[in-house]
C-alpha cells in the first residue's frame, strides 16, 4: 500500500514537471505559431553575450539591436519567406561558459550562424568552437588576436573595431593635444594588454614617455590603492584601458581622488552604456574612442535610418555603440544570406567578403585577408553640460576615416598573400 | 617606475586603512551574527546590496543621503528581523550547515528579486554634495567621502561596543552567546535575543551597502565580491570575534594597499595568502575561540 502511494506520487510529480517545462518552452518561444505553420525551419543566429556580470549593460544593448536587424530582415520577407531568429545565450563573460553555450547552439539548436561576444578573451573561445565546426562567426567585440593567422579561419569575421585601430586613433589625437608623459591603468587580460600595446606602438611616432603600467584584475571594485601611485607618477595623460563596470568604477574613483585636476584621462573606448550607468560626473572630460555614436546621424543617412528604426522599436530610446555592433554583426550576415540566396556556409562567406556596406555608420567592408571590417573610428569626449537628451552624452572630436593603413598589415598578422 | 617617496608610502598606508574601514564595517555584522548565533550568514552580501538599493530608491523619491543613513539600517534591520523569525529560527539546533545553506539560497533569491525590480544594469549613486572632492591630509590628496566612511565606521563600532558592554541587554546577549541553556534557565527569552542580534547584524550590512554605493555605484551583484573578502576578514580575526574583525579588517586593507604599491597584480591574491599564513600559525584566528564551529 505504502509502496503504491510513493510510486503514484513520483509519477505525478514527473508528469507535472514535464508538462510545466513543455508549457514554459512554448510560452517563451516567440515562434510558437510559426513552429506549427512554417514549412521551413527559421534561419537561426546564435547570439552568446555576457548578459550577467560587469559588461551586462552593454550586452543588453547588443541583444536589442540584434533583434532589430532580425525584425527588419523578416519584415522585408526574409529569405524567400524564410524568417530569421536570434537565439540569445548568456556567456557570463567566461570563456568556458561561452564555449559550452556555443557548442550547444551549434549542436542542439543547429544555428546557421553565430554572432556575438563582448570580451577580447571570450570571443576567442567562441571562435575556437565555430572554427572547428565550420560555422560562420561574426564577432562584435574588440580583439587583435582574432585577426591573426593563428586564430583566424575563413569562417571568422570581425565587425567590431580592434584594439590596434582604436588605440591608434585615440593615441594620434591625445598625444598631440595633451602631452607626452603617459601612465597606464590596465585591466589585466587580453583587451587591456592589446590596447596598451597599441598605444605604445602609435606612441613611438610621438616620442611618448611610458611612466608605468599598473594592472588590475577584471571585476575590480576598488581602485583606491592604485590611484595614489598613479598620481605620484605625475603624468600628463592617464590612460585607463578597461571596460564596463571596471571603467565606471575606475573613472568614478579617479574623479573622487581629484586626478582630473592636473591629469587628462583618456580611454581607448568610452562605452555609451557605461557612461549612462555611471552618470556624467565620473566620465566628465574623459577622451576616448568608439565605433559608433548616434549623433553622427547628421552625417550619414544610414545612421539616421538605424536610429529611427531603433527608436521606433524601443520607445524612443537611442542605440549605443555596442548596440550598433549587435545590429551590424547580425545585419551583415543576413544581407549576405539574401545576397547569396542561401544559408550555405561557403556561399555566405563569399557574399560577406564581397559586401561593400553602409548600414549604420558610413562605408565599411571586410578586408580579404583577415575579415576585419575596415571602418571609421570616432574620437569622443564625455559631456556633462548642454545635453539635448539622455543619450546626448558624447561630443565627437574627430573621425578617422576608414583606411587599411590604420590596420596591421596582412603580413604582420601572419597571413600569406 | 618613479621612486618611492615617504609621502606616497604614507598615503598608501592611509588608503589601506580607509579600505580596511569598509571591510570592518561589512565584517562586524557577519561576525556578530556568527559569534552570537553561530549562523554563517551567506546572505550578508545580499543585505548589503539591498541596503544600497533601498538608499537609491529613497533618494529617487525625494529623500536625501543623510536621511538614508538612518532609514536604510532601520529598514534593512526590520527585514533582517523578519528573515530571522520566519526562515532562520526553525533551523536552530540543527547544525551549522542548515542556516548556511538557507542563507546561501536566500542570497540568490534576493539578488534575483532586485534584478527583476531594478534591472540587471547598475545605477550611478552620486557622492553627497557636502562630501565631494579631495582634501589634503598632509601627505597628499584624499577623497573627503572616504574620510567620512572611516568616521562612520568608528561611530558604528563605538555604538556597538557601548551597547554590548555597557547595557544590561548587551550583557544578556553576551551571556546568551556563552551559554544559552543557563540564560534560558534564568528566565530570559533567548530567541528574542537572537532575533535582535540578527536584526542588528543585517542593519549594519545595509548601512555598509549604503556607504559603499557612492564609491562604486549600485549593481545587483555588488554583495558577491565583498562577501569573499569579508569571510577572509572574519576568519583571520577569529570567527565570531568583533575585536578580531576590526583588527583583521584594517590589516587586510593595509596588506592589499601595500601589495598594490609594489606588485599590483598580486593584490587580490595577497588577501588569501594572508589568510593561509594566519591559519597555519593560529588556526582559530587572532581572537577566535576554539571549538565554535564544532
Amino acid at each position: 500500500m505504502t509502496k503504491k502511494v510513493t510510486k503514484a506520487g513520483s509519477i505525478s510529480r514527473r508528469r507535472l514537471l514535464t508538462t510545466a517545462s513543455a508549457g514554459a518552452v512554448l510560452a517563451v518561444s516567440p515562434f510558437r505559431i510559426n513552429l506549427l505553420q512554417a514549412q521551413e525551419a527559421p534561419i537561426k543566429i546564435g547570439f552568446p553575450v555576457p548578459l550577467t556580470g560587469p559588461y551586462g549593460a552593454e550586452a543588453q544593448d547588443q541583444v536589442r539591436a540584434g533583434q532589430l536587424a532580425v525584425a527588419q530582415f523578416n519584415d522585408a520577407g526574409g529569405l524567400n519567406g524564410r524568417k530569421a531568429e536570434l537565439v540569445v545565450r548568456d556567456d557570463k563573460l567566461n570563456p568556458g561558459e561561452a564555449a559550452t553555450r556555443t557548442l550547444e547552439l551549434v549542436e542542439k539548436e543547429k544555428v546557421n550562424f553565430v554572432v556575438g561576444s563582448l570580451s577580447a578573451a571570450v570571443q576567442l573561445a567562441i571562435n575556437n568552437v565555430t572554427k572547428e565546426r565550420g560555422v560562420i562567426f561574426n564577432s562584435i567585440s574588440q580583439s587583435d588576436a582574432i585577426n591573426e593567422a593563428a586564430d583566424f579561419s575563413k569562417y571568422t569575421f570581425h565587425e567590431a573595431l580592434n584594439p590596434h585601430m582604436t588605440s591608434g586613433a585615440v593615441g594620434r589625437y591625445a598625444f598631440t593635444k595633451f602631452g607626452k608623459k603617459v601612465a597606464f591603468l590596465t585591466a589585466d587580460y587580453a583587451y587591456g594588454h592589446e590596447m596598451v600595446r597599441g598605444f605604445l606602438e602609435v606612441g613611438k611616432e610621438f616620442n611618448i614617455e611610458n611612466l608605468g603600467d599598473i594592472r588590475h584584475p577584471l571585476g575590480t571594485t576598488d581602485f583606491s590603492t592604485l590611484l595614489p601611485r598613479l598620481q605620484a607618477l605625475k603624468p600628463d595623460i592617464l590612460c585607463i584601458s578597461n571596460f564596463g563596470r571596471d571603467q565606471q568604477i575606475a573613472l568614478k574613483q579617479a574623479t573622487d581622488f581629484g586626478i582630473k585636476k592636473s591629469i587628462q584621462i583618456i580611454a581607448p573606448l568610452l562605452s555609451h552604456a557605461s557612461r549612462v550607468a555611471a552618470g556624467p560626473q565620473a566620465f566628465e572630460g574623459v577622451v576616448g574612442g568608439c565605433s559608433f555614436f548616434w549623433g553622427i546621424e547628421d552625417k550619414f543617412a544610414s545612421t539616421k535610418a538605424f536610429n529611427d528604426a531603433f527608436r521606433k522599436m524601443y520607445d524612443g530610446k537611442l542605440p549605443t555603440d555596442y548596440g550598433a555592433l549587435g545590429y551590424g554583426g547580425v545585419r551583415t550576415v543576413l544581407e549576405a544570406v539574401r545576397g547569396a540566396g542561401s544559408v550555405e556556409t561557403d556561399k555566405v562567406v563569399a557574399a560577406l567578403e564581397a559586401l561593400k556596406y553602409d548600414y549604420y555608420k558610413g562605408p565599411q567592408y571586410y578586408r580579404k585577408c583577415d575579415h576585419q571590417s575596415v571602418q571609421s573610428v570616432l574620437v569622443i569626449k564625455s559631456k556633462s553640460k548642454d545635453m539635448k537628451n539622455e543619450s546626448d552624452v558624447f561630443e565627437v572630436l574627430s573621425t578617422e576615416e576608414p583606411n587599411e593603413k590604420n590596420l596591421r598589415t596582412c603580413d604582420a598578422l601572419g597571413h600569406k598573400s | 617606475m618613479a621612486g618611492l617617496s615617504f609621502d606616497l608610502i604614507a598615503l598608501q598606508l592611509f588608503a589601506g586603512l580607509a579600505l580596511g574601514a569598509i571591510y570592518v564595517l561589512f565584517a562586524i555584522g557577519l561576525s556578530l551574527i556568527f559569534g552570537m548565533l553561530t549562523v554563517v550568514n551567506f546572505a550578508h552580501g545580499a543585505f548589503y546590496m539591498v541596503g544600497a538599493y533601498v538608499g537609491l530608491y529613497l533618494i529617487s523619491i525625494g529623500g536625501n543621503f543623510w536621511l538614508c543613513l538612518l532609514a536604510v539600517p532601520l529598514l534593512i534591520g526590520l527585514f533582517g528581523l523578519a528573515v530571522e523569525r520566519v526562515l532562520i529560527r526553525p533551523l536552530y539546533g540543527r547544525g551549522i550547515d542548515y542556516p548556511l545553506l538557507l542563507t546561501f539560497g536566500l542570497s540568490y533569491v534576493m539578488v534575483e528579486c532586485v534584478r527583476i525590480a531594478f534591472g540587471k544594469t547598475g545605477y550611478p549613486f552620486d557622492t553627497p554634495e557636502l562630501l565631494q572632492g579631495a582634501v589634503n591630509i598632509g601627505v597628499g590628496y584624499f577623497p573627503l567621502y572616504r574620510l567620512f566612511v572611516i568616521g562612520a565606521t568608528a561611530v558604528v563600532l563605538l555604538a556597538l561596543w557601548l551597547f554590548l558592554e555597557k547595557t544590561s541587554f548587551g550583557l544578556i546577549i553576551r551571556a546568551g552567546a556563552r551559554d544559552p541553556q543557563i540564560v534560558r534557565v534564568l528566565g530570559v527569552d533567548v530567541s528574542r535575543v537572537w532575533l535582535i542580534v540578527f536584526g542588528i547584524g543585517t542593519a549594519i550590512a545595509g548601512f555598509a551597502g549604503l556607504l559603499a554605493a557612492p564609491l562604486q555605484g549600485v549593481i545587483p551583484e555588488m554583495g558577491g565580491t565583498i562577501l569573499a573578502e569579508a569571510f577572509v576578514v572574519t576568519v583571520v580575526g577569529g570567527m565570531g570575534s568583533i575585536g578580531g574583525a576590526v583588527l583583521a579588517g584594517l590589516l587586510v586593507g593595509v596588506v592589499v594597499s601595500m601589495t598594490s604599491l609594489f606588485a599590483p597584480e598580486m593584490a587580490k591574491v595577497s588577501i588569501f595568502a594572508l589568510m593561509a599564513i594566519v591559519l597555519i600559525v593560529r588556526p582559530q584566528g587572532f581572537f577566535g575561540r576554539a571549538g565554535l564551529m564544532s
